[in-house]
């Protein structure tokens, strides 16, 4: 067990092109720390770092009390579960989860159990002595994860796990991944481009954009505090309305309506406000023409427009809903206001 | 579906009569030559063959000179394709690790592979040649006097050195292709799971090679046995004698400088034989194993 740390780490490749800009965070011992962000956003490449399987241009990464930047892959005391899985497809499942333990000296009595124990924990006591291409891909990203979990390292890296699983099995996994974690208590960065797996996984969620760090905060704080227009639009489907907005007197205004106070900034100013948090309300204070709606089963989602803004809000399968005007109501507290240019948090 | 079909039944076969004139004339046609002159022994001015039974074939597995190139044979195909393969190998892998300027290295590699055998017997001839050749002259200055054409030895290691050195790049293709399909991320997870980089390469990459490495094998021995005829004429020519030549030069050599066609008919169904044991045994070994998904 050991806990992370990354020092004004940066990536320039050969080329010029600077997939990494100074990045700084610690994760602490035993935390499962989520990586989110577009594709490109460097997320991968920071991951990739960590691991060894990409030089470090600058700044230090210390792993424990040790600085690993030019330390071999193999000697990090990290395992690492890749998106299309990589298992060796020569060897069985029984010898895929050893292979990293038969080349650290360990006796073959100690292997065994260990493999032993970890198959047990996968359910894939079954498959040991089948080849990787007579697996499914659930049963596959299992002994990916038997293979990490043998090693018992300090830290678990997981580049995009479950994206090459359909759905259903991708919800099961996640569960499964995230209670194993808890589980072993091992330090974990995950990186993932779906919001849902980052809300549900992370203890933290790093919200990455371009090469830089948008955001670093729990769940509820990225979701509920974003601290950019981007992470605002990025976590959450749908996404933050975005409105355009007035900042006057210390108060922030939706189309003259005072809808946020405390702001310090003047001028034109972005206001979010997330679909969940508009309430239809016959005395609301903001009109909508809703022209047209979602059914999904649980909840609808009606889109429409506020004068010449586009927004959507979020109700409940309970609620009466039809096209045409609507009069909804904002819950208090629940607006972001951002800077129109920055798309700072304000 | 719709099953697609022929509404008369000789228009496919005129499509394919082309390539099954070609593969009659051209070899089934002469294979059942070789197999009926094979039983003859032919009069050496053309003018009429007796019937002899099976006496080429007997004189043959009697014959101590035959036994001998045989003998050589064995040893030139196992050289030459160890060599190639090996070679070939290690050229693919570090071409592989090469990141600047790969391309230029992997042209260049390849480039052998467009000479056509004469012409590398004849770029070895003056390699080797007796009085400027380089290579003789770096034998010479490390104290061994290298006689191509009458040391046995040495006309046998030119043969060797110029057919591997033709045969590399053909490897070098395949292997270098096969390295590059292995996923990076296997590697790299095995990168995480052994630091040794010369047991990661007989623990992972090498049997991921496998598949490649069988094809590669039967390929290259029947190079060694048959395609490097050209490369031996060009070595040897018109120095027959005391000079090492494999089977199929033997063919050539008795058939058509000593007339004797009977014995060289029967040299080559010997061949066609061996020939068909290693294609069947090609086949099922594919079928049966080294296959990945």
């Amino acid at each position: 067990m050991a806990q992370v740390s990354l020092n004004n780490v940066q990536k320039v490749y050969p080329n010029g092109f600077q997939a990494l800009h100074p990045t700084g965070f610690e994760v602490a011992d035993g935390e499962f720390v989520v990586l989110v962000g577009p594709s490109g956003c460097g997320k991968s490449t920071l991951l990739r770092m960590i691991a060894g399987l990409e030089d470090i241009t600058d700044g230090s990464l210390h792993i424990g009390d040790r600085v690993v930047n030019h330390v071999d892959p193999a000697d990090r005391d990290i395992a690492m579960v890749f998106q299309n899985y990589a298992l060796y497809p020569h060897m069985t499942v029984r010898k895929n989860i050893a292979y990293g333990l038969q080349n650290r000296k360990i006796a073959k009595d100690v292997i065994a159990g260990k493999v032993a124990e970890a198959a047990e924990m996968l359910n894939l006591n079954d498959y040991l002595d089948r080849k990787p291409s007579q697996l499914s891909g659930g049963q596959r990203q299992r002994v990916a994860m038997g293979r990490a979990i043998v090693r018992d390292p300090s830290v678990f890296l997981f580049d995009e796990p479950l994206s090459n699983l359909d759905a259903k099995l991708r919800n099961q996994m996640r569960v499964e991944i995230k209670a194993l974690q808890r589980r072993l208590g091992v330090t974990s960065i995950y990186v993932t481009h779906d919001q849902v797996e980052a809300m549900t996984m992370a203890d933290r969620i790093i919200v990455m954009n371009a090469g830089r760090i948008e955001q670093i905060g729990t769940p509820s704080e990225v979701y509920h505090r974003p601290a950019s227009t981007f992470v605002a639009s990025f976590m959450g489907a749908p996404p933050m309305n975005m409105l355009p907005g007035v900042a006057e007197n210390g108060a922030a205004h939706l189309f003259d309506l005072p809808i946020a106070d405390q702001v310090a900034a003047r001028g034109e100013v972005i206001v979010g406000i997330r679909p969940e948090d508009l309430i239809p309300d016959a005395t609301g204070p903001l009109a909508i023409e809703v022209d047209h709606i979602e059914d999904l089963g649980a909840h609808r989602l009606l889109h429409g427009a506020l004068r010449d803004a586009r927004l959507t809000v979020h109700v409940s399968k309970d609620v009466e809903v039809a096209h045409g005007p609507l009069r909804v109501a904002i819950k208090p507290d629940a607006v972001s206001v951002f800077d129109v240019t920055s798309g700072a948090r304000l | 579906m719709k099953k697609a079909g022929f509404t008369q039944a000789w228009l496919p076969i005129l499509l394919l009569v082309p390539q099954l004139s070609i593969i009659l004339i051209f070899f089934y046609w002469p294979a059942a030559q070789a197999v009926q002159s094979s039983f003859y022994l032919q009069d050496p001015f053309g003018f009429g063959s007796t019937f002899v039974g099976a006496d080429n074939y007997t004189d043959l597995l009697g014959n101590a000179e035959y036994k001998r190139i045989a003998w050589f044979t064995v040893i030139f195909t196992v050289s030459v394709t160890f060599l190639s393969l090996s070679l070939a190998l290690l050229l693919a892998v570090k071409a592989d690790k090469v990141i600047r300027g790969a391309k230029g290295y992997r042209t260049l590699l390849m480039w052998v592979y467009a000479v056509a055998p004469p012409v590398a017997g004849f770029i070895g001839l003056i390699m080797f040649n007796q009085s400027w050749g380089p290579i003789t002259r770096t034998f010479a200055a490390l104290g061994h006097d290298l006689k191509i054409g009458v040391n046995y030895w040495d006309t046998a290691g030119a043969m060797i050195a110029v057919s591997v050195w033709k045969q590399i790049p053909v490897n070098f293709i395949f292997f270098l292709s096969g390295l590059q399909s292995i996923p990076r991320s296997v590697r790299e997870a095995a990168l995480i799971d052994n630091r040794s980089a010369s047991s990661r390469f007989w623990g992972v990459t090498f049997p991921l090679l496998a598949p490649t490495g069988f094809f590669l094998l039967i390929i290259n021995i029947t190079y060694a046995l048959f395609d490097t005829f050209g490369v031996i004429d060009t070595l040897v020519k018109g120095e027959p004698g005391n000079n090492p030549m494999t089977l199929v030069y033997k063919v050539y050599v008795d058939g058509f400088r000593g007339n004797d066609l009977g014995g060289s008919s029967a040299q080559s169904v010997i061949l066609m034989v061996l020939v068909l044991a290693l294609t069947v045994f090609q086949f099922r070994m594919v079928e049966r194993r080294i296959h990945y998904t």
